[in-house]
């Protein structure tokens, strides 16, 4: 019983960093029905930038946090503004705006593992702070946990308010409704994309960083699968819903953790993508996605 | 046809297979007298096995409208079912075709299974769906150890005779494309356009839209297990990556390259594409061998930005459309 609680622990801690994740992919997804596979790679960028904040640069790591967050803020839109826009701008078909982001993502992988980069090696990451464990109920439970869970409940809180409180946020809502109506009631289509970008890069920096907490180590590749799994994540609970998203990151930590547990570590990578499978096929628009007939 | 010679069709089916078979002739005299280094020959013989598979794709995905990015699953799968069958049979032609039509239609029938439930679903949550099993199709491969230890799991395959000589995978190539240019010509290949086009159109129409998605979904996944087959009787290696996502993004980048719904793009992007890749590497100085991804990358990115309907736009060639016909069929094509 204390070991399944355990596991439950691992297994929250996993999901609140992919649900960070997730919100970038289901943001971006919502407002230009774009995959944007580079994400993972912004988390990666963020992860290093952060860690490299709390080591080289002797931040505090809170510090560090905020300064990944915003370096990767202006990273995704730079990605945006140089790959994505003129795409649309010519009005050229979804599937040449998917390879692009796949470019992308593997020209930042690349990119990083050049040895004047970030190098191509694994780094091994000394952590700001020592590792606590609690006792609770016979299980245990660290610090990190704790961390990682409170900075992304924080985290989900201020996006939330931010859409649904603010002006940019009500800009975004209205642009992913009908991105034509939007233009045409004065909002700015580019800039809110630029928004969107803007802070679902962010907040992969912070989950890259967090991500890091949990599992100490860096290399330019680390975002492949996270990124995945958070975009898998995503589509679990119905892409372009944010409770859906934080739902389906959580569902596939869950899932991934106590597989390994209790079945098999031989097959944790897989079992995400069965279950979006099967889901898919009872609920096509995801766990908390709107269904409706897909425009033709 | 508006400007074509007149010919007839027996001629130029004729006048084709004579080319063909030129061409194959000037290739294997090249590649005997050493004018075709062995390196640029491998090269050559991958442009091939990966020209099939991309038929395949562009089969699904080009004709179909079917979204998959798990193309390279199929690929695998015909890949480690031939290496398996002539690894423990033996290496003598009867087991080498054996082979690779185990492969072949073990690759299609794994794809009909798996197209049964996910082809209801449309666009990217296909295209996330297929993902997801060319995933879970890797880390069974990774595994594969377990099911039978000649497979070799996350170590790797070896010891598959090198069976697969150029003109194997020439005229299996030939092949694939002339059954791919038949189908798309045929009555079904019409009907899979059509759901492309329009997938309640069609319905409406009196398709069974299922129907054909299954079948040119299993379809071009067979050829994707033949191209694997291939791949597995010249390069003695198999590894799971085979089924990775990167690999599945090749194909996927040849097909939307070549331009949606050209045979003849895909053909072209899939022998240009590889032989850019080699010559990226053999023109790089020592020092800038990092730089290959890098380059690639902004090759792809600056290729997709430029020409986002793909290089050949959905042109296609002569000898890929239509046969010329007499009287009111003809009519019909040329107001088409």
């Amino acid at each position: 019983m204390s070991q399944l609680l355990e596991q439950l622990f691992n297994g929250f801690q996993l999901g609140f960093v992919y649900a960070l994740i997730a919100l970038g992919y289901t943001m971006v997804y919502g407002i230009i029905r774009l995959i944007n596979f580079a994400h993972g790679d912004v988390f990666m960028v963020g992860a290093y930038i952060g860690v490299f904040g709390f080591t080289l640069w002797g931040l505090p790591w809170p510090v560090a946090i905020l300064v990944a967050m915003a370096a990767c803020a202006v990273l995704g839109v730079t990605i945006e503004r140089l790959a994505y826009r003129p795409l649309r701008h010519k009005g050229a078909q979804p599937i040449a705006a998917l390879i692009t982001a796949i470019g992308v993502s593997l020209f930042l992988e690349y990119f990083c593992s050049l040895k004047f980069v970030f190098g191509p090696d694994y780094r091994v990451v000394r952590l700001p702070f020592e590792v606590q464990r609690w006792s609770l109920g016979g299980a245990s439970i660290t610090n990190v946990q704790l961390l990682i869970v409170g900075v992304v409940i924080v985290l989900i809180l201020a996006l939330q308010y931010l859409i649904q409180r603010t002006k940019v946020g009500k800009a975004m809502r209205a642009v992913a409704q009908d991105p034509d109506a939007a233009r045409l009631m004065g909002i700015n289509v580019d800039r809110v994309i630029a928004y969107t970008f803007a802070i679902g890069s962010a907040l992969a920096a912070a989950a890259g960083v967090l991500f890091v907490f949990a599992y100490p180590q860096l290399r330019p590749f680390m975002g492949i699968m996270p990124g995945l799994k958070a975009f898998t994540a995503a589509v679990l609970g119905g892409i372009g819903s944010i409770p859906g998203a934080v739902l389906g990151a959580l569902i596939m930590g869950q899932a991934e953790v106590l597989t390994a547990a209790y079945i098999t570590t031989d097959f944790k990578d897989a079992v995400a993508f069965a279950i979006l499978i099967l889901v898919l096929l009872v609920r096509p628009a995801g766990l908390l996605g709107r269904s409706g007939p897909e425009k033709v | 046809m508006r400007k074509g010679i007149s010919l007839s069709n027996t001629h130029r089916v004729i006048l084709v297979a004579a080319a063909v078979t030129g061409l194959f002739v000037v290739l294997q005299a090249l590649r005997s007298s050493g004018i075709i280094t062995l390196y640029w020959s491998q090269v050559l013989d991958l442009s091939l096995i990966m020209t099939i598979a991309a038929v395949g794709l562009s089969l699904i995905y080009g004709f179909a409208g079917q979204f998959s990015l798990g193309h390279a699953a199929f690929y695998a799968i015909g890949a480690y079912t031939a290496g398996y069958i002539t690894k423990t049979y033996g290496g003598t032609i009867v087991t080498f075709v054996a082979a690779l039509l185990a492969g072949a239609l073990l690759a299609g029938l794994i794809g009909y299974l798996i197209g049964l439930p996910i082809l209801r679903l449309r666009s990217d949550y296909l295209g996330i769906a297929t993902l997801g099993f060319g995933i879970i199709a890797k880390v069974v491969l990774d595994n594969s150890d377990k099911i039978s230890p000649v497979l070799g799991g996350a170590q790797g395959m070896l010891g598959v005779p090198r069976l697969a000589t150029f003109a194997w995978i020439y005229w299996l190539a030939v092949l694939a494309i002339v059954l791919a240019r038949n189908f798309i010509l045929s009555s079904h290949g019409r009907a899979c356009i059509a759901v492309r086009e329009d997938e309640v159109a069609a319905d409406i129409m009196g398709i069974d839209t299922t129907h054909f998605k299954l079948l040119i979904f299993a379809l071009g996944c067979a050829l994707g297990g033949l191209a694997g087959g291939l791949y597995a009787h010249v390069y003695p290696f198999l590894s799971p990556s085979l089924a990775d996502f990167l690999k599945s993004f090749d194909f996927l980048l040849i097909v939307v390259l070549g331009g949606l719904g050209s045979l003849t793009g895909s053909v072209v992007t899939a022998i240009g594409w590889t032989f850019l890749l080699e010559w990226l590497r053999k023109v790089l100085p020592q020092d800038f061998l990092d730089w290959r991804g890098v380059i690639y990358a902004l090759v792809l990115i600056v290729l997709m930005i430029a020409r986002p309907q793909g290089l050949l736009g959905g042109k296609e060639l002569r000898l890929l459309r239509p046969a010329r016909s007499t009287g009111k069929e003809g009519s019909r094509h040329a107001s088409a």
